[in-house]
Order: C-alpha cells, then sequence, then structure tokens
C-alpha cells in the first residue's frame, strides 16, 4: 500500500514540476466593493515572479491581508493614489503580512490599521519601496505600533517610506540582520525610526521629526535575538522631535522622553556622524543603559563601542523632559550639551569616542538611578579607534528592484 | 460534542450491506483542491454528517475556543497506514493523511447535540511535500460545502449558555491565516494530534475508550506506549487536576501554538506551549516587546497574584482588533476560559 500510494503520489505530483517555470503573470485589482476577498484572492493566487497590482483609489478591508508566496511583487498605482484602509478591520495582528521571501511591496498608502501597518516574519530578502503608512486621525495612542514592522528577517530593504502616527515606532526593525532605511520619512510617531536587538543596520539620508524621539538603537532582553550590534545612522535630518510621547505604557519606547535626537540603549557598535540635530528640547543623542530588572545572564544592558562624530547640532537639550532635568540644566548652565551619556560602567568594556560635545556624563553608579548622578561635563569623552561597522551590502537582485 | 460524534460513529459501524465508495485518496493528493468537499467522500452523505470508512473521530483534552463553536473532528488514514507515536509534539501521521475538522453551531449552546448548523469543514491533508491546509463553507441548506480560500464571513445567531441570545461575526480563516497559527519555522503543521492532548477519553460508538488505546487496538497507531505511560495534558474544565496545570493546559491549546519558539510569535519572547519551563518566558514579570496599545497601560504579561496588572489578562478580556488576542479565530471574550487563567493568575506566588 505504502508503495503504491507513493506512485501514485509522484505521478501526480509530476504535471507541478513541470509548471514551476510558468512566465510571470500581473493580477490585477482594481478598486471597489469586496475587496476584502478580491485581494485576499490575489496574494494566494500569486505565483514566485507574479504581481500583485492593485489600482488606483481606495480599497476597504474587514480583515488583516496577508502574502506567504515567494519573489512575489505587491504595486500600487502610488502612495496616495492606491489607498488601502482599515479602518473597519475586524481582526488581524496588523494590515499585511508578508511571511515569503523575496518580497517587494511598493508605491501604495496603508491606512488606519488596528494594530501594525505592515509587518514581515522570518522573511529573507523584504523590500518596502515608495509607500506609506498612516492613521488619519493624526497621532493617538490608540493608533496601531509600528508602521512598517519587519521582524525576525534578513535583507531588509526600507527606501523612500513615509510613517505618520505609530503609537510606537513609525519604522520599526526588530530581531533582524543587514538593514538598509534610507530615503525615507518619519514623523509624528512616538519613535521615529527604531532598530531593536537587531545586527548591521545603515540608517542614511532620512528625516525623522515630529516625533517624540527621532531615532532609536535599542537592545533589549529576553527575546530570541539578543545582543544587537554594528549600526551606522547618519546624514540624517532629525529636527523638531516635539510630539508629547503618547506610547501606551508598558511599551519600552514609554520610557522615552519627549524631544530626543538620537537614543542608544545597550547595543554596541553603533556609529552615529554627519547628521543634523536640531530642536529636540531634551537631548540631541542620549546613550543611555537598560534600566529594567532581567533574569537573562547572556544580556548586556549597556551601551558600549559607541561612537558619536562629525555630526551638526542645532538647538537643543533646553527643555529636558527627564527626572530632574529642570535642576540639572541649571546645573549645567540652562541647557543640557548636546550629548549626554548615563555614564554607567557596572560592566567592563564600555568604550565610548563621543567626538562631538560638550558631553554631559551623569556617572549613574548604576542603570536608571538618578538620584546618584553626579554630572560632569567634558568637550570630548573617550578615545578615539573604535573601528566603523562595514557598509551594508544588500543581495543585488534586491538592490536593482529598488533602483 | 464527543456525543454527538459518538452517534455519527454509531452509524457508521451499524452500517448496512452496499458499501459506499471509499475516501477519494487520489482527490486528497491532487495539487488543485476539490471545489466541494463531497469530491473527497470523506462522509458518505451529502451533509457532511455521516463518517466514511478509514475516518476516526477524535477530541482533545483542551481544545482551542473559537467563538464558542462546537468541532467535529475526525482523522483519516489511508488503508493500511499508521500513525507513529510521538511522546513530544504533534505524531508522525502518513502521507495521505487527513484532519477533517467542522466548525458548527447549535441553536442553543445548551444543547450542544441538536440543530446544529455547520458553518465550514477545514481539512489538513499530508502531502508528500508537506501538509496542505483547505477550508470549505457549507451553504445555508447544509447540502453542499465549497472550496473558500481567501476567507469569508458568517453571521451565527445561537443562544449562549445563561440563555441569553449570542450574536457572532464568525470568521472563516484564508488558507495564509490558516498557517499563521498551524506554523512551526514556517511550516504548516497540525496543532491537535500531539500524545498527550489526545490521552483521554472518548464515548465511541462502542463505549467509552481511552483514545490512545483506542487507536492502538483498531491499528491506527504504531510505536505506542499504554497511555498510562503517556504524557497527559490536561482537561481544562475538570477541576479535580490543578489550576496551574488547566490554565497552563487552555494557555497551550489556545496560545501555544503562536506563541512558542517555533511560532508566529516567536519574536515576542513570551511561550506559552506547556514545554516552556522559564517563568519569565511564560510571562511572569516579563515586560512586552511589540505589543503596542495591546499593552493596555500595564507593565508586565503576568503579574503574579494580580491580574488585573497582567497584559495577558487584559488581552484576553478584550474584543478589539490590535488588542485582542488571540489575534485570529474569535470575535467574542471565552469568559470561561478567562475566569480560568485569572484565577490561576491570581494563585502565583510573587516572584520577588
Amino acid at each position: 500500500m505504502t508503495f503504491r500510494l507513493a506512485a501514485l503520489a509522484t505521478l501526480l505530483l509530476a504535471p507541478t514540476l513541470l509548471t514551476t517555470t510558468a512566465h510571470a503573470a500581473t493580477l490585477s485589482v482594481a478598486a471597489g466593493p469586496n475587496a476584502q476577498e478580491r485581494v485576499q484572492t490575489a496574494l494566494l493566487d500569486a505565483k514566485p515572479g507574479d504581481t500583485v497590482a492593485l489600482g488606483a483609489g481606495q480599497f476597504d478591508f474587514t480583515d488583516g491581508l496577508s502574502l506567504d508566496a515567494d519573489d512575489v511583487v505587491i504595486r500600487g498605482a502610488g502612495p496616495g493614489k492606491t489607498i488601502l484602509s482599515f479602518l473597519g478591520q475586524k481582526s488581524a495582528g496588523e494590515g499585511l503580512l508578508i511571511t515569503g521571501d523575496r518580497v517587494i511591496v511598493r508605491e501604495l498608502t496603508v491606512r488606519d490599521t488596528r494594530g501594525d501597518g505592515i509587518k514581515s516574519k522570518g522573511v529573507d530578502q523584504i523590500s518596502f519601496l515608495n509607500l506609506s503608512v498612516d492613521w488619519s486621525g493624526g497621532p493617538k495612542e490608540t493608533n496601531g505600533a509600528y508602521g512598517v514592522y519587519p521582524v525576525s528577517s534578513t535583507n531588509v530593504l526600507i527606501d523612500g517610506v513615509t510613517v505618520r502616527g505609530a503609537s510606537d515606532a513609525g519604522i520599526y526593525v526588530g530581531q533582524s540582520k543587514n538593514i538598509i532605511v534610507r530615503n525615507s520619512r518619519a514623523e509624528f510617531n512616538v519613535a521615529g525610526i527604531e532598530i531593536e536587538n537587531s545586527m548591521n543596520a545603515d540608517v542614511f539620508d532620512n528625516v525623522a521629526t515630529h516625533n517624540a524621539g527621532g531615532i532609536l538603537v535599542f537592545d533589549l532582553p529576553g527575546l530570541p535575538q539578543m545582543g544587537g550590534h554594528s549600526t551606522r545612522i547618519f546624514r540624517n535630518r532629525i529636527v523638531d522631535n516635539d510630539t508629547p510621547n503618547f506610547a501606551p505604557k508598558g511599551n519600552i519606547v514609554a520610557n522615552v522622553p519627549t524631544g530626543v535626537g538620537v537614543m542608544l540603549m545597550a547595543n554596541r557598535d553603533v556609529h552615529v556622524f554627519e547628521n543634523l540635530i536640531d530642536g529636540n528640547q531634551t537631548s540631541a543623542v542620549m546613550l543611555i543603559s537598560y534600566s529594567q530588572a532581567f533574569e537573562d545572564k547572556s544580556y548586556n544592558p549597556l551601551p558600549r563601542d559607541m561612537v558619536v562624530r562629525g555630526n551638526k547640532f542645532g538647538r537643543n537639550g533646553w527643555a529636558p523632559a527627564l527626572p530632574g532635568g529642570k535642576s540639572l540644566a541649571s546645573a549645567v548652565g540652562g541647557s543640557l550639551p548636546p550629548v549626554l551619556w548615563d555614564g554607567v560602567t557596572s560592566q567592563p568594556a564600555a568604550r565610548m569616542w563621543l567626538k562631538d560635545g560638550p558631553v554631559l556624563n551623569l556617572n549613574l553608579t548604576k542603570a536608571g538611578a538618578v538620584e546618584t548622578a553626579r554630572p560632569s561635563v567634558t568637550p570630548t569623552l573617550g578615545e578615539p579607534g573604535l573601528p566603523e561597522p562595514p557598509p551594508v551590502t544588500l543581495p543585488a537582485a534586491q538592490e536593482k528592484a529598488a533602483s | 460534542m464527543r456525543r454527538l460524534a459518538a452517534i455519527l460513529a454509531a452509524t457508521l459501524s451499524l452500517g448496512a450491506a452496499p458499501l459506499p465508495p471509499p475516501v477519494a485518496i487520489e482527490a486528497l493528493m491532487a495539487e488543485a483542491p476539490a471545489p466541494t468537499l463531497a469530491a473527497y467522500r470523506l462522509f458518505t452523505d451529502p451533509a457532511g454528517r455521516r463518517p466514511n470508512a478509514g475516518l476516526t473521530p477524535y477530541a482533545l483534552n483542551t481544545p482551542l475556543f473559537s467563538d464558542h463553536a462546537e468541532k467535529f473532528r475526525f482523522v483519516y488514514l489511508p488503508p493500511g497506514t499508521k500513525v507513529r507515536y510521538a511522546a513530544t509534539g504533534v505524531m508522525d501521521l502518513p502521507v495521505g493523511a487527513t484532519l477533517v475538522k467542522t466548525f458548527a453551531y447549535p441553536a442553543d449552546l445548551r444543547r450542544p447535540d441538536a440543530q446544529v448548523r455547520f458553518i465550514e469543514t477545514r481539512l489538513l491533508i499530508r502531502r508528500p511535500q508537506g501538509w496542505v491546509a483547505l477550508t470549505y463553507l457549507w451553504n445555508p441548506e447544509q447540502t453542499d460545502a465549497v472550496l473558500k480560500r481567501a476567507g469569508a464571513r458568517v453571521a451565527v445567531q445561537t443562544i449562549d449558555k445563561a440563555g441569553r441570545p449570542l450574536a457572532i461575526d464568525y470568521a472563516v480563516p484564508n488558507v495564509n491565516q490558516c498557517k499563521e497559527c498551524h506554523s512551526a519555522n514556517g511550516e504548516l503543521q497540525p496543532i491537535g494530534p500531539k500524545a498527550r492532548n489526545l490521552n483521554g477519553d472518548f464515548a465511541y460508538g462502542t463505549g467509552r475508550e481511552n483514545q490512545l488505546a483506542h487507536w492502538i487496538r483498531t491499528g491506527i497507531l504504531a510505536e505506542a506506549p499504554a497511555p498510562a505511560r503517556a504524557p497527559r495534558t490536561a482537561v481544562w474544565t475538570d477541576t479535580r487536576a490543578p489550576l496551574a496545570e488547566r490554565a497552563r493546559a487552555y494557555l497551550d491549546a489556545n496560545c501555544g501554538h503562536c506563541h512558542s519558539p517555533q511560532g508566529m510569535a516567536s519574536n515576542s519572547g513570551l511561550n506559552l506551549n506547556l514545554e516552556e519551563q522559564r517563568g519569565p518566558a511564560q510571562g511572569i514579570g516579563k515586560h512586552p516587546v511589540a505589543a503596542g496599545r495591546g499593552s493596555g497601560d500595564l507593565s508586565v504579561d503576568i503579574e503574579p497574584g494580580r491580574p488585573e496588572a497582567s497584559i495577558l489578562v487584559y488581552r484576553m478580556a478584550s474584543r478589539e482588533p490590535g488588542v485582542m488576542m488571540p489575534e485570529l479565530g474569535r470575535s467574542v471574550v471565552d469568559e470561561e476560559g478567562l475566569a480560568l487563567v485569572r484565577a490561576y493568575v491570581k494563585g502565583l506566588p510573587p516572584t520577588r
């Protein structure tokens, strides 16, 4: 019987093997009634090489959408032209979920998702190109957490993306490897751009404005991928991050003081250079330790091997939204210097090259213990010589599709 | 539910002279799914009430809550094939094996066997290259079920256990959503047929019997120890079992398929599968990672002794997309499950 069944299976499988080289198709879906079933059906029908082309106009969805096929492009007629509205969404944790490899989402707007906007989980080569994610009611605690949300993914490209209104991070890359975020704009989110528990990221030529915090690089304990390292943040405009933090409590970004340009927490080998950082009331660049309890012995809560150099600072730090911030500011001359380090050295090897200054070192005895602060200000801090992470390169085919 | 399945099984064993044609293995194995459920001949009647030869009804000690739907489960095995026992994880099912699960509502939840309306029948088919998930939606006349790949919403009216009218906006999942729950490292896999969750009694037409014992006796399970030596998931409603075992069994069945190191929610670091031993990974004192407004302004997933301060409880009690957990497969709150988990959190000793 087993033999017969195997033979039968082989016979039935044979035609499939012959059809896998079929030509790439374009599956076009127009805006209009019953968008949920029509778009989801196209996403289910799409085969490797196919494009799902969504027409101009508004698509109203009642549930989340998902794509599990590899090598598929989802393309709209342009951000603001093809609008995927999730205002009537009844289930799913995000608007669009992608689990197939080598997928490109481009030229469209995702609006009013109840949870996250576009998520990719466990994907190799995910590209978000020239698209936007927003919440039409502006910044609100009831908006979804993340706009674009690649997680546990490798080779992540976010290029020409605009996110507005996320109640956590507009552009969030978590537990991923080999990442480029460029030419994008994050505004009116709690965090503009956040790279968390990730390795090898280049974040450049972006604008982060009117968030509570502009660009964040964090490492958190208790997650499958820890030990984030090697991120370069350069040539970004990180200006006027002045939206009061509206994150629901409990989330780590709820602790981000309003008006931070760049915040580095735990993590290592992060280089911040050649950015314009201006108009952030708390601090231009903050380097701090993770201060909550954790049990994982392999987790290092300190920022280490950090470099801040060659940035252009405008006016920052005039009203630090920190506990004791007012007295701290008056103690150092009315306004915080552009670079702030909590100074925790409870674990060794917290090397720094904070070339830009002046640098305010709080000299805390342990993470979060602001009552132990012994502030000191120096023109620079640390020694040069920390090697810069190599530029991130993506697979050639992924870069080609973006050009 | 087990009673109705038993009646179905009994009907089968009483089977009269002319044998109906067997299950259409070739249809189950075909690359293209059949447009109607009838094409597989899993049932001998158009209404899908009478299982064909080769189908064995089963139930789980602790199942997933699906908006109060009744579930009628069968495993089909091609003639001569067996399930291979595994002490942990899903047992090894042979190529051709098919899990058949019909979701249905009685007119009144207090009388689960009366006036039962079938909504959808889901198939998980073991093909040579892996598992395939398909869903068939029943027509209102209950005479035919057709393939529905992109999901659907079905308005259901019933009476709840307290005698109040209950309206449910039932969601038939799309096939990708099937995989979101049925995913292990990105590959589709069954969830239910683990030895530990089958290790309990079922009311067969021939009488009550332990399911593992029945499967061994009828020759469809190989290499299995006696049920007493096999692991066993607690029955979540069995108040004689310890509270923590019942609550962990409930969380395993309702959350553990995504919240495990192999599941869709692996990146959360919150593992609610029974195999997880570490308290923080089970949510005790654990801060959320990507919960967003799902945090409900609370700091940790489980705060021992304080269900009202626990995100896990908050999200189970929510009906709002983006907040509620599970995020698929329910639109109403499982009040009984919620009460169990509340009691469990309340009884947890403080960690520090």
